[in-house]
């Protein structure tokens, strides 16, 4: 079920910007948010939080051999686990 | 010593203490790794505020006993939670291997928090300086509490048609024992009345249900005790076990 | 009434920090560097591991390395997660509400290393679902340690001191790992852990100076966790399938035995702090060696606990699966009502 993948970014105070941590699962945008901060704030006061589907991200990076616009190679992890299988295609 | 005051921190302690315990019995079990976590926050929370309020007991008391004397060394008559807390995770009539419920836990988790909520945003004026300030720290926890509880009572009411019968069965199961949160007397000026607590309890309450598509039960039968130290048979299975260690080694340090 | 010892560090301890510390130093300077940049994509992915610079998700890798690091990473994740029930098996009893505290806070951050885990083994195209499926079915391990009993509360002493103190010792260079995602969440999970094995040492300290009831249940504990502990860095040098490889791509930085070695030193200096004994007469320091010889584990035991023979790995999977399958309605009932309401 990777649609309920979602990526975590936190900022852990004023004046710094929002990191990358790492991922957490929920059904939803609200839960996804309630889950970063137990799992990667426990609650401590003045964090600000980002949780963005993982589906959402458009990705490159620096050392790549395709083609910057390749379309399909833009998803934030390369592997096939994260493209949507239309309905009735097989093998892929 | 404060005779009155000391009743009200163990009240107050012992509904922490016990909400801990049965929290607790969550951890390596719930649905999800992300819920595992923060179960275990909530309960790490009620655990804090029991320690602190168990802790003021004993010195209320001046008799030398600490959280620990108190916690491990009272007999289930002595404990002054409400029975709502001490009901087992699998609900009020499940016997004693019914697998744990999470959506018992979860409308427990609403009727306590909500409570705890007003019972703690009252005691920030009270006249006690101690009881004002565990208050302070703990209403900022109640909140995510009641947060939690009440977004999954919303996913679990309105989720399939399974959750909605599981979630109403626990509603009802549990409101009869919700109406002792508000019984009893309160020394004044040190805690609010309890029955003050009721009619914002309800409407906070009723709120969630309703978004939750969730029947809000009949007030009837209210079964009550808990804070005269008469509790359900299920308390001192509970203190059973969370005492047997400490009890097989007097005056042992740990 | 007095409150318990606070023990001495155990020694070693803070080196062991100080390595984490290091290993994210060197993340951060490796990153900085030039290095060759290869002509094809299998020489591209040879330089970055040759300039100890680290393999992120969009890159090429070889189909091997994917795999050995997908099954690195998820058995770690696993043995995260099944660790969670034998210490949280005395959750409900511990003997003091600081303890109960305590032991509520590892276990959770149990749960927080293994999700963590799980989410840097789905960087590598495999998900949450199909980790658990493996786990649930058997055919991905998790570490042989957690199919025995805890059988007192002095057990949670020595999984602290003996069981975390040898996973602190097998991740620490794992801090380093060629794969990034991996990299960044040891070195997290190292951060956290050190205080887990403090709390194991303490709550030791603390029996080995109480009653002679506390003392025996002590010794007790060292006496059933020492060799398994021994075991969990694998089985000798001479007969690990997956070492050689995994060395070659920075997955493993040390051999088992290295690192069986380095735990035992760092044991025998701490258990002479708490006054326990540890269960080997053969106990004793090598001055041509520069290290203690010690009486290896039994290997065919370790086998046959991993075969599934050990006694508590039926209980553990199956209190795993129970806890999935009681779960489900719940799971159904968030995603229908998240369906329901996009």
């Amino acid at each position: 079920m990777s649609s309920d993948l979602w990526e975590v970014f936190v900022r852990p105070r004023r004046g710094l910007s929002h990191t990358h941590v790492g991922s957490v699962h929920a059904p939803d945008a609200a839960m996804a948010l309630r889950n970063a901060r137990d799992v990667y704030t426990r609650r401590q006061e003045g964090v600000s939080i980002w949780v963005v589907p993982a589906a959402s991200i458009t990705a490159s990076s620096p050392d790549e051999k395709d083609s910057f616009f390749d379309p399909a190679a833009d998803k934030v992890y390369r592997h096939p686990t994260f493209y949507e299988v239309p309905e009735g295609a097989e093998h892929l | 010593m404060n005779a009155q005051l000391f009743e009200v921190c163990l009240r107050i302690g012992d509904d922490a203490l016990i909400s801990a315990q049965r929290l607790a019995e969550w951890s390596a079990a719930a649905p999800e790794l992300e819920e595992d976590i923060a179960l275990s926050n909530i309960a790490l929370d009620q655990l804090g505020v029991a320690r602190l309020m168990l802790s003021y007991a004993g010195e209320v008391e001046g008799a030398g006993r600490d959280e620990d004397a108190l916690a491990y060394l009272r007999d289930d008559r002595e404990f002054r939670n409400c029975l709502l807390v001490e009901l087992p995770n699998a609900g009020p009539a499940a016997g004693p291997h019914a697998p744990i419920d999470f959506g018992v836990t979860m409308a427990r988790l609403l009727f306590v928090s909500t409570y705890q909520l007003l019972l703690y945003q009252s005691l920030l004026d009270s006249s006690d300086e101690r009881l004002r300030d565990i208050a302070a720290k703990a209403r900022k926890e109640s909140a995510y509490h009641v947060d939690h509880a009440t977004q999954w009572t919303i996913r679990l009411g309105d989720g399939t048609e399974e959750s909605h019968r599981r979630m109403q069965a626990a509603v009802d199961d549990l409101w009869p024992y919700t109406h002792e949160l508000f019984t009893g007397t309160a020394p004044s000026g040190l805690v609010p009345d309890p029955a003050s607590l009721r009619a914002p309890w309800l409407e906070s309450v009723t709120d969630v249900l309703t978004v939750s598509t969730l029947t809000t039960p009949p007030d009837g039968w209210a079964p009550s005790g808990g804070r005269d130290g008469r509790h359900t048979e299920h308390l001192s299975y509970l203190l059973a076990e969370m005492q047997v260690l400490r009890r097989a080694h007097p005056g042992a340090t740990w | 009434m007095s409150g318990p010892s606070l023990s001495p560090e155990p020694q070693g301890a803070q080196s062991l920090l100080d390595q984490v510390e290091q290993a994210e130093r060197a993340l951060k300077e490796a990153a900085a560097r030039d290095r060759a940049h290869g002509e094809d994509e299998q020489s591209h992915f040879d330089a970055v591991i040759g300039a100890e610079q680290k393999v992120e998700p969009r890159d090429w890798m070889p189909d091997p390395y994917r795999k050995s690091l997908i099954r690195q990473i998820a058995q770690h994740a696993h043995s995260e997660i099944i660790g969670m029930q034998p210490e949280g098996n005395w959750i409900t009893r511990a003997p003091s509400l600081r303890r109960k505290a305590i032991l509520l806070a590892k276990v959770q951050d149990e749960a927080g290393h293994g999700l963590y885990l799980y989410a840097a083994a789905e960087t590598l195209g495999i998900s949450r679902d199909e980790l658990v499926e493996l786990l649930l079915t058997g055919r991905q391990k998790y570490s042989s340690i957690f199919n025995y009993p805890t059988l007192t509360w002095a057990d949670m002493g020595a999984i602290g001191w003996l069981v975390d103190g040898a996973a602190i010792v097998n991740q620490v260079p794992l801090c380093r790992s060629s794969y990034g995602p991996y990299a960044r969440a040891m070195i997290r999970i190292c951060k956290e852990e050190s205080f887990h094995q403090r709390q194991g040492y303490e709550i030791l300290y603390t029996l080995a100076r109480g009653t002679a009831e506390q003392k025996a249940m002590a010794q007790d504990a060292v006496d059933r966790w020492w060799y398994p502990s021994l075991a969990m860095f694998g089985p000798p040098d001479a007969r690990s399938t997956h070492t050689e490889q995994s060395m070659a791509w920075g997955i493993k930085k040390f051999s088992n035995d290295d690192l069986r070695q380095r735990f035992v030193d760092m044991c025998v200096g701490q258990a002479e702090v708490l006054g326990l004994r540890l269960p080997d007469d053969a106990l004793r320091f090598d001055d041509a060696r520069g290290h203690y010889d010690y009486t290896a584990p039994d290997f065919e035991e370790l086998a046959q606990v991993i075969a599934g023979d050990g006694p508590c790995n039926r209980q553990r999977i199956s209190h795993r699966r129970r806890a999935h399958n009681e779960g489900a309605w719940v799971r159904e009932a968030a995603l229908a009502h998240a369906r329901k309401h996009a």
